[in-house]
């Protein structure tokens, strides 16, 4: 006796899961970002050389703050890119804690050298900038601690990274750092607001009109795109270099596994 | 360029370092990731050569 004809089981509904884990896998990856890889280096360094140069040489000179102004144009994007690359580096984080896809824990882990580049420029800056108009090279005010414990979260990231002997059973603590880390980036952004600091407060993304003029923030906006190409650049990079060196471990280790050839087998 | 672009209004000590420290750092950046790409990628063609049958396309 034949039964009921079978129905076809029903298509799963696509989640969220699913399309990371399609659009994330890893030879799906490189084949893109190899292709995107050197648009995205070419853009970044043509827009950080323009805007650079943009800066240095054809925007005015500040009525205040004389040519010092120019600090901006490598210090402003290179904070945009501290905070937002904290941002990428949360995200991955969280994707690798909730999903477990290990290109996010690649993505992640990867993520942190290049913010803690950016950060670290965005002090150092600071700090050049500081001495001739505040007087001081550093001032222990809300804006500046909280942006040196954003450095101290990414080297924090990167030393817990490398605390183990397999990277892959590094990326959960790692994640859980980086997730409890992002705590600290509203605190950045308003802490001109919450705190009276020496620092002054947004000008770029204040509500209404930029409290800065156009001569001086159109060099400011192509700096800020040709980092964040640059960014991403450096991120795909290093994230292609962790799948690398992920796949390199699986060979060794299938190799180690096998069966060494005994003599008399090599004789035979 | 004349002489008073180059001493940027008497702040030349703090400008141009800036500018230098900030591109080089990121220059510098760029080079070791780029040799770490390139030395990761060498190994996994003299493993992958090592043993054909576990070659994977695509991943490069």
């Amino acid at each position: 006796m034949d039964g009921p004809p079978a129905t076809p089981p029903a298509p799963k509904a696509p989640t969220l899961g699913n399309a990371l884990h399609r659009f994330a896998n890893p030879g799906r990856f490189m084949r893109l970002s190899g292709a995107l890889l050197p648009w995205l280096a070419a853009a970044g360094l043509a827009l950080s050389v323009t805007g650079l140069a943009w800066g240095l040489v054809f925007a005015p000179r500040d009525w205040q703050q004389g040519d010092t102004v120019r600090i901006m144009f490598i210090h402003v994007p290179a904070a945009w890119m501290a905070m937002g690359g904290y941002v990428g580096l949360a995200v991955a984080s969280f994707i690798g804690l909730v999903w477990r896809h290990p290109l996010a824990d690649i993505a992640a882990r990867e993520i942190a050298p290049v913010g803690a580049v950016f950060t670290a420029i965005c002090l150092i800056t600071g700090s050049l900038w500081g001495k001739p108009m505040w007087g001081t090279w550093w001032v222990w005010d809300a804006r500046l601690t909280s942006v040196l414990v954003l450095f101290f979260l990414y080297v924090g990231h990167i030393a817990l990274s490398n605390a183990f002997d397999d990277p892959e059973r590094a990326a959960r603590p790692a994640a859980i750092l980086a997730l409890i880390g992002a705590v600290n980036l509203p605190i950045i952004k308003f802490s001109v607001d919450w705190w009276n600091t020496l620092h002054q407060p947004a000008s770029v993304t204040r509500l209404g009109a930029p409290g800065i003029h156009v001569d001086i923030l159109q060099p400011l906006l192509v700096t800020g795109l040709g980092f964040l190409f640059v960014f991403a650049a450096l991120a795909l990079l290093r994230t292609r270099t962790g799948i690398l060196e992920r796949r390199a471990r699986a060979l060794m280790a299938a190799r180690a596994a096998e069966p060494a050839a005994t003599p008399s087998a090599v004789a035979v | 360029m004349d002489a008073s672009f180059w001493a940027m209004g008497g702040h030349a000590a703090f400008v141009w370092p800036s500018y230098a420290i900030g591109v080089g750092l990121i220059l510098a950046l760029a080079i070791l990731s780029w040799r770490g790409y390139a030395a990761a990628r060498d190994a996994v063609a003299r493993l992958e050569a090592d043993n054909p049958r576990r070659r994977r396309g695509g991943e490069r």
